[in-house]
């Protein structure tokens, strides 16, 4: 099926990503993994593309897909995608001052995702499996282990040094 | 039944992988798990390997091979290195300490003490694992091979009898003698619920004929646990081997292992395993000669705590919102597009294999009445040595949090576990010598769960916890059923006031019925534990959830809302600076004369606590 394309969505690059999973209902969250990798969210143009691409699906389900689970964001994300840990051990461990410290030190009030330069989004995970290393904060699959709000500010700072 | 030939002699196999890991000289193992990951191991497995090249100088060995493990579960003391030749453990080493050891010890015999772990009870120097509590008080079936062997390499999977239980059984050719041995064994799924293993896979095998599906559940959401992150990173084999050695049983030839997107590890090395097992012709068409195929991919997950739910999980492989569905039909009889399905967690997978080797009456001898065999718990929190244990059913929580755990951290004072994560509940103090099984800590108001042990301390409120797992199942609740959308969301509610300090008794009436309204009428599995940290902590702390209602006061000194910050006038210089950082301009006061901290406008920000340079600031 012909789909128009009525955005900037580069078409080819969404064909060659359902082609390299195979065009299959089955394979919808694998297919928006990819495409968020590249995109770093989900544009509704790719959705609504996606959607009708693919036999047995509509934009509908798609963006219900998307919507239901929480790797998926429908917002661009930053450059610097921070994961707080907030499973128990890092919880119990103070997970939420270093929370706070970000919060703080990126300008960025509670349920904003992304930062105003576009730079870093912020979100808390529920458990990243490093319990031992409590608390955790992961920035773009480096893990930084036993966090404190300093630690994390000295992070944040040397990040900040080199986007500068 | 008849016998198979199989074209592969595993002993055959066996003994060239033990020799080529003879040819290895001196073994160092690096531990490569997530945390020591995250610790710097791969700059100290580089130097390593640096230095590795002057090989002239080992007395005894003509060679030293750097062998990155998984996970030796001993995580805060990342990062790990273990010369099994010269009994040693070496913990928390950096790139910079390498050289020490190599020069010290590999070179000159010489061991270097402050790099060996200190035990906390005794400050004494301890060599070796086997004297290292946290690591001697263990008996590890499915994390056996975890930490000793390059988890990348099927090589040494085979040399430590990888893939051996399955030439047996594929040998032996009898499926029904296989769910036999594993009914007879006990094993219970690990998962959380403790269903009988081998009643699973009969129910499933009575639907053979047309296509049927194995499912390994790695989907281990539970804040708190991570034994299955362990075995898919440290051990891929042994579960990828567990997975054909079930599907053989039930009849499947196509498998899928479901693993969290959190997990990029472990969904890279099981990719690896994988493919070296198609190669050796130990998974995919005709395995080792056989009849029996089975081709296994892995699915990621996307973020949704719920796919632990067989049924959620299913309609996730299905690429659909991973939304549980009334059970029945059982997965065994209508599961993944439509077809017979076995769905089993990673950690009773990875015990298959080791009981087809030693037999059910081995692993029965462990464990209690009717929980057998091992458990693996990640234990961390407010103790000495986090990490990851695997211990016989039936251990001691006293055993556990005291030897194993080493003892409470910093000299705090016990008060609680929570275990099973979201699902489960707090043991406290009066239940350190019950032996822990399935059914006693479901007795207890708790559950196994997957196995996440978190130790609090007095440190700890008790009532923000609940609030905190409330939170997260409001969080994860799919919304499918009405009583646990809602419910779990009014349960929050009234925590967020208890917490907040405006909760009244009434409240906590409420709270109680609807935590039993949520339990009995919800969907699957999360909802219906979901009140479990509520109703357990009413039970053993109900003063505590009291004195935040009538006295208002938070007993852990955690609930923001019932601190209170006030200006010792002794110590304050009145230099201004508190006055001028309070962001809600709470604090009054004149240059040189004690300030005053206006209780009805503070929001208990801190900010003006930390940048008072005479420490004149504290919290009640």
């Amino acid at each position: 099926m012909s789909v128009e394309n009525p955005h900037k969505i580069d078409v080819s690059k969404l064909d060659e990503i359902i082609e390299s999973y195979g065009a299959k209902k089955s394979n919808l969250i694998a297919i928006l993994q990819k495409v968020q990798e590249v995109y770093r969210y989900l544009p509704e143009d790719a959705m609504i593309y996606i959607g009708t691409k693919i036999e047995g699906l509509s934009p509908a389900t798609v963006f219900g897909v998307a919507t239901f689970y929480a790797q998926f964001s429908l917002e661009p994300k930053g450059k610097y995608e921070i994961k707080v840990c907030d499973g128990t051990a890092c919880h119990v461990r103070g997970s939420m001052p270093v929370l706070n410290a970000i919060r703080a030190k990126l300008s960025m009030p509670e349920g904003q995702l992304t930062s105003e330069n576009g730079l870093f989004s912020l979100e808390t995970v529920s458990c990243l499996g490093a319990c031992g290393l409590a608390p955790v904060v992961v920035i773009n699959d480096k893990v930084y282990p036993q966090m404190t709000s300093d630690a994390i500010t000295i992070v944040l700072d040397t990040l900040m040094k080199e986007e500068a | 039944m008849e016998k198979t030939g199989l074209n592969i002699n595993i002993q055959e196999e066996q003994k060239i992988a033990q020799e080529h890991i003879k040819e290895q000289g001196l073994r160092v193992l690096v531990c490569a798990g997530t945390g020591c990951v995250a610790n710097g191991s791969m700059k100290v497995i580089e130097k390593f390997k640096e230095l590795g090249a002057d090989v002239a100088v080992l007395s005894d060995y003509d060679k030293m091979t750097i062998v990155p493990t998984g996970c030796h579960g001993f995580c805060e003391q990342g990062v790990l290195v273990v010369i099994p030749d010269k009994h040693v453990t070496y913990v928390k080493v950096k790139e910079k300490d390498v050289e020490e050891i190599y020069e010290s010890h590999i070179k000159n015999n010489k061991p270097v003490e402050r790099l060996l772990y200190v035990d906390p009870k005794t400050h004494e120097h301890v060599m070796d694992d086997e004297h290292i509590n946290f690591y001697a008080k263990q008996t590890r079936t499915a994390l056996a091979n975890c930490g000793n062997i390059n988890a990348e390499s099927i090589e040494e999977a085979i040399a430590v009898r990888g893939y051996e239980a399955l030439a047996k059984v594929l040998e032996e050719n009898n499926p029904e003698a296989v769910i036999d041995t594993i009914e007879k064994s006990g094993l219970r799924g690990r998962g959380g619920g403790g269903f009988p293993t081998g009643r699973k896979w009969r129910f499933t095998a009575a639907n053979k004929g047309g296509k049927s599906y194995i499912v390994c559940n790695g989907d281990e959401g539970d804040p708190g646990a991570f034994m299955d992150r362990s075995v898919m990173e440290g051990d891929p084999h042994k579960l990828l081997e567990g997975m054909a050695i079930a599907a053989f049983a039930i009849g499947a030839d196509e498998g899928y292992i479901y693993v969290r997107a959190e997990y990029p590890l472990a969904i890279k090395r099981l990719r690896k395993a994988i493919k070296d097992a198609e190669e050796k012709h130990f998974l995919g068409k005709n395995i080792m000669g056989s009849d029996f195929s089975l081709d296994l991919h892995i699915k990621e997950g996307a973020g949704a705590f719920v796919c632990g739910e067989e049924t959620a999980l299913i309609a996730s492989i299905e690429g659909e919102r991973g939304m549980p569905r009334p059970k029945p039909p059982f997965p065994a009889n209508k599961g993944l597009f439509g077809r017979p399905t076995l769905i089993n967690n990673v950690e009773t997978l990875a015990n298959v294999p080791v009981i087809m080797l030693n037999g059910a009456d081995w692993f029965s001898s462990m464990g209690t009445e009717t929980s057998k065999g091992t458990k693996t718990f990640a234990l961390t929190g407010d103790v000495n040595n986090t990490g990851l244990i695997e211990v016989p059913m039936g251990t001691t929580l006293r055993e556990i949090v005291f030897d194993i755990g080493g003892g409470m951290r910093d000299g705090k004072k016990f008060k609680a576990v929570q275990i099973g994560g979201p699902s489960g509940g707090c043991l406290t103090e009066e239940h350190l010598d019950i032996p822990m099984d399935y059914d006693n800590l479901i007795k207890a108001g708790a559950m196994v769960g997957s196995g996440g042990l978190v130790v609090m301390s007095d440190k700890t409120c008790i009532v923000e916890v609940a609030r905190f797992f409330m939170n997260f199942t409001q969080n994860e609740s799919c919304g499918k059923c009405v009583p646990c959308r809602e419910g779990t969301k009014n349960m929050l509610k009234i925590l967020e006031k208890i917490v907040a300090g405006k909760g009244t008794m009434e409240d906590l009436e409420l709270l109680e019925e609807l935590a039993q309204s949520v339990k009995d009428g919800s969907l699957c599995g999360l909802g219906k534990t979901a009140p479990n940290p509520v109703l357990s902590t009413l039970k053993y702390f109900r003063d505590e959830y009291i004195s935040h209602i009538k006295d208002k006061k938070c007993p852990a000194g955690v609930c923001t809302a019932m601190k209170k910050i006030v200006i010792n006038e002794a110590l304050c210089k009145g230099c201004t600076k508190c006055a001028r950082t309070c962001p809600v301009g709470a604090i009054d006061g004149t240059v040189k004369n004690p300030h005053h901290i206006n209780q009805d406008k503070c929001i208990k920000c801190e900010a003006c606590l930390t940048n008072c340079p005479f420490k004149a600031i504290v919290l009640e």
